[in-house]
């Protein structure tokens, strides 16, 4: 069974016809070819599907598109400097400059985590941003690079603001 | 906006050396690198395989007719359609497409399916009928050795009768002796589980047979010329006819180096479709296609005499080769060849047994055949030092192999950075003043460890290069690096491009690196075996320094002045000897261009031989130049849960030279994080043959909260025949990482651990154990004040 729902994503509607139990990462990936948001586990354990809902991190392969309707989604496409500024956000800067991605499969779920949880707590520790990052998997940099460009990242975001 | 370190602004020549982040950190870092699975073709169908539930059973026969008949399959396979053998390794092509007449572990691949969508695929694969005969399944490593008859042997290339694999013998100088005559000896039995590579981007692969009758591959692959031949074997078509596309790679760490099963599924059923198929993984399925580290059974014995000196060293490692080849035989050799460094060996004797089991396949992993024996070798070492009295850091320093020397089977050994590893590690972590005198619980250990850098002699015996590489330079003066060295992740591509812009005195945007296609792209045998920064860099070195040749020449036609003073930097071509010479590079490169079109070079490597020896196995392990390293771990037992946390990891490595100190960095982090992985928690657990734990929550790996302080130490000796120096960077350092954190739980506890991996749970049977013997708390030397007191 189909049914056409509405999708707010990254700032645009979508208007959709998918059936009840299509995966929001489905949706994503294969009609709307958003594939920056990637799949891992199938199973919310690797966070390589990570994107935003009304501010929090979720895994895409968790949830269904039905049940998103009207809800604010933002993919790693959507990602941004600012609102009126297409180049690239200070945080994949940083993940850039620091080595935060080897393979870089992973590179999208982290970001977006790490978005939601900066915009959340500015100047998280290391720690902080270690736990904040128990749902993400990354096996190439040993997370170390990671936690470097979060912590680049976040303190270049709060001298700018 | 902080600028970006990519802008040419930021850039002088001379890059070599320097901390380059990687070419694609940015389209990665915005989703917007291309993987296998993103890449949509028009009319492409779902590609499925039906797989075996049995471990081992005879396939009667296959119905697909009610699949065939489903509305929306456009092709149904079965294994007899192609039952052409493959395999990475010319002496074991043991493989097929689909399993022919038996399966030989659950998730052996029986049948195959491409329709519309991912439903109609799965409604067909439930439509096939199999009838299976279940025979004796062999999941225990021993039960392999036994006789049997033909038809329960896995393959029909085995020892003798029995299920062995592979058997191998090595024996130098007179271990019995040695061990008859030593102060302190012992002999013990290590336990490895199977651990796998749990790389985040699931196997996929896309092929589309087209109308021209030519075949295209996407494919996340480490080698795509290792699947180009394997292709042309099963396809019975010419390898011109095949075209292999690497997209972004979403991590290998060997798991993507073998050519698969289910990419010639995937080639047959395009070529009997006709359209465009994918075949994307879940990740149950990328567990069972597995080619992760063998369990092992090691049984090693250690030889000190009477001046603390190694003496002798004994291995015999039994290894779980699970249902196929692969690259066991090689794993074969390096469990034991790989322990001649870095420490020095008078005699070593060694018997290596693969079998064939009705598990998933093993294969090759990072630090490939070396980790298990490494870890049972520096254990031994670290009892003996302390049995003997002697710091176990002086005791490595005072064993360590020299430079420019021969091992006793005959490894060249080259450039030697081990005892510079140990110094420096034990200089940072403060190992003096930590070892044996940190509060219970808490403990400090060293390990070292040695690696190949590249295999001397290619897996197929032909005389190509291993590695080349072409450039291009046209009008634009953009540099075009065409090579098929596998950018997997760890950075080869940015190699390519620093030691490319380096020689022609660029900044690294001016290079577009191209290593996806192998139509474009000349050959290059790939990730594995930690090779490509030391061939491939050598290859683009050459080639790199002959375009400069063909620019400068531009430039001396451009100003009269003698191509012997000029020289490439800042994007011109300058003088030595006269500062007011300096010829544009795009003037230079345009003038060079005026007889020949686009500038074209290229550059190879091959290993020179000869090196090593003569006996049996000689060529496995050989390796141009290897590295080095020595890691001091610091770790803390939680006394109440038995639970380990390592929380600083010290790690020197010898890489010859750090090309690029970020990427050197990366890889030792990686590799730390794997290692620990391993010892803390990794383990793949079966039941009956089926894998228990074929996903990412139950298969543990070490989360971002328990990574351990990290510091990389990068030890440079200066390769003779590395590129700049260089040697590898992406294997050796994942050795040290197992053992020094047993040594540092045993500096903590008092208590060995002989069988991977050291959970909370064995910790804390053993401080119980303790308690009851009235043995807790107290430092486990103790004593050794009195047997040493020089120290």
């Amino acid at each position: 069974m189909k049914r056409t729902i509405k999708l707010r994503i990254n700032g645009s509607e979508h208007e959709l016809a998918v059936p009840a139990n299509a995966l929001l990462l489905d949706v994503l990936r294969n009609d709307l070819h958003l594939v920056g948001t990637k799949r891992g586990c199938d199973m919310g354990t690797c966070g390589c599907c990570n994107i935003i809902i009304d501010g929090r991190a979720v895994n895409s392969c968790l949830v269904l598109a039905f049940d998103v309707e009207g809800r604010d989604i933002q993919t790693i496409e959507g990602v941004t400097a600012s609102a009126d500024d297409d180049s690239i956000h200070p945080l994949q800067e940083a993940w850039a400059e620091c080595g935060g991605s080897q393979c870089g499969f992973c590179a999208a779920g982290f970001i977006m985590t790490v978005h939601a949880l900066l915009e959340n707590e500015p100047q998280p520790n290391r720690a902080g941003i270690a736990e904040a990052l128990g749902g993400n998997v990354c096996r190439c940099t040993g997370y170390k690079k990671i936690l470097d460009a979060v912590e680049l990242a976040a303190g270049r975001m709060a001298a700018t603001t | 906006m902080a600028r970006h370190p990519h802008d040419p602004k930021n850039q002088k020549q001379g890059l070599i050396g320097q901390p380059v982040p990687l070419i694609d950190a940015r389209r990665k870092s915005t989703g917007q690198a291309v993987y296998t699975d993103d890449i949509k073709l028009p009319g492409m169908l779902v590609g499925k395989i039906l797989r075996s539930p049995h471990p081992h059973a005879m396939i009667r026969s296959i119905d697909t007719r009610a699949a065939e008949a489903l509305p929306g399959v456009h092709a149904v396979l079965t294994g007899q359609e192609a039952p052409n053998r493959f395999g990475v390794l010319p002496v074991s092509q043991d493989e097929t497409a689909l399993a022919v007449d038996r399966v030989r572990f659950v998730g052996d691949g029986v049948a195959a399916v491409a329709a519309d969508d991912e439903a109609t695929a799965l409604e067909a694969l439930s439509l096939i009928n199999v009838d299976y005969e279940p025979i004796r399944a062999f999941l225990k490593i021993e039960e392999s050795l036994e006789e049997v008859p033909d038809e329960l042997k896995l393959h029909t290339k085995t020892v003798g009768n029995t299920n062995i694999h592979k058997q191998v013998q090595q024996d130098f100088g007179d271990v019995d002796g040695a061990i008859d005559a030593a102060k302190w000896s012992k002999r013990q039995r290590f336990l490895f589980p199977g651990v796998t590579h749990a790389f985040t981007e699931p196997l996929c692969t896309i092929a589309h047979w087209n109308a021209d009758d030519r075949l295209t591959i996407w494919s996340a692959q480490q080698v795509p010329h290792y699947l180009h031949r394997a292709l042309a074997t099963v396809l019975e078509i010419p390898m011109h006819r095949i075209r292999v596309v690497r997209p972004t790679v979403g991590g290998g760490f060997g798991g993507k180096s073998d050519p698969f099963p289910h990419e010639m599924v995937c080639a047959l059923l395009t070529r009997k479709c006709r359209r465009p198929v994918r075949i994307l993984f879940d990740r149950e399925e990328v567990f069972y296609n597995n080619h992760g580290r063998h369990p092992s059974k090691i049984e090693i014995a250690l030889a000190i005499d009477a001046d603390h000196k190694i003496s002798g060293l004994d291995i015999d490692a039994l290894i779980d080769g699970g249902a196929w080849g692969s690259f066991g035989v090689v794993t074969t050799y390096y469990n034991g060849v790989l322990a001649n460094g870095p420490y020095r060996l008078p005699s070593f004797r060694y018997r290596g047994r693969r079998v064939y089991s009705n598990r998933p396949p093993s294969g090759a992993m990072r630090g490939h055949g070396a980790v298990n024996t490494r870890f049972a070798y520096e254990i031994l070492l670290d009892e003996a030092a302390h049995d003997l009295g002697e710091d176990p850091a002086d005791f490595r320093i005072k064993n360590a192999l020299s430079s420019y020397t021969k091992t006793i089977n005959e490894f060249r050994i080259t450039t030697n950075g081990i005892v510079e590893c140990i110094e420096r590690a034990c200089d940072a972590s403060g190992w003096k003043d930590k070892k044996g005198k940190l509060p219970f619980g808490e403990g400090i250990g060293i390990a070292g460890g040695f690696y190949i850098s590249g295999s001397a002699l290619p897996i197929w015996w032909d005389d190509i290069p291993q590695s080349t590489v072409h450039l291009k330079i046209d009008y634009d003066g953009g540099v075009t690096i065409h090579s098929l060295a596998a950018e997997i992740g760890q950075g080869s591509d940015t190699m390519l491009a620093q030691i490319t812009a380096d020689v022609l005195g660029l900044s690294i945007d001016f290079c577009r690196v191209l290593t996806e296609d192998s139509d474009t792209a000349p050959i290059d045998l790939g990730s594995y075996s930690s090779r490509v920064t030391f061939m491939a860099g050598n290859a683009v070195r050459r080639a790199a320094e002959d375009m400069r040749r063909r620019i400068i020449q531009g430039a001396a036609d451009v100003s009269g002045y003698p191509t012997e003073l000029l020289v490439m930097e800042d994007e011109h071509v300058v003088s030595v000897a006269d500062p007011n010479v300096r010829i544009p590079y795009l003037n230079a490169v345009r003038r060079a261009m005026k007889d020949v079109g686009a500038l074209v070079t290229t550059g190879c490597y091959s290993s020179a031989p000869p090196m090593g020896g003569k006996h049996k196995g000689a060529a496995a392990g050989l390796s141009p130049t290897y590295s080095f390293q020595a890691f001091v771990v610091q770790t803390k037992v939680d006394l109440l849960s038995g639970k380990p946390r390592v929380t600083e990891v010290w790690a020197a490595h010898d890489c010859g030279r750090a090309l690029n100190p970020l990427a050197v960095e990366a890889q030792i982090e990686g590799c730390v994080h794997m290692g620990l992985g391993q010892v803390l928690c990794e383990t793949m657990d079966y039941h009956k043959g089926n894998l228990e734990n074929p996903n990412l929550l139950d298969y543990r790996t070490l989360s971002p909260s328990e990574t351990p302080n990290i510091h990389p130490i990068l030890v440079e000796t200066l390769d003779p025949e590395g590129p700049y120096g260089a040697k590898e960077c992406g294997e050796g350092p994942l050795l040290p990482v197992l053992p020094a954190t047993a040594n540092a739980i045993w500096d903590a506890i008092g208590e060995r651990f002989y069988v991977l991996p050291i959970t909370a749970d064995k910790i804390y049977r053993a401080l119980l154990k303790q308690k009851k013997q009235g043995r807790y708390g107290k430092r486990p030397f103790s004593d050794q004040s009195e047997k040493s007191p020089a120290r």
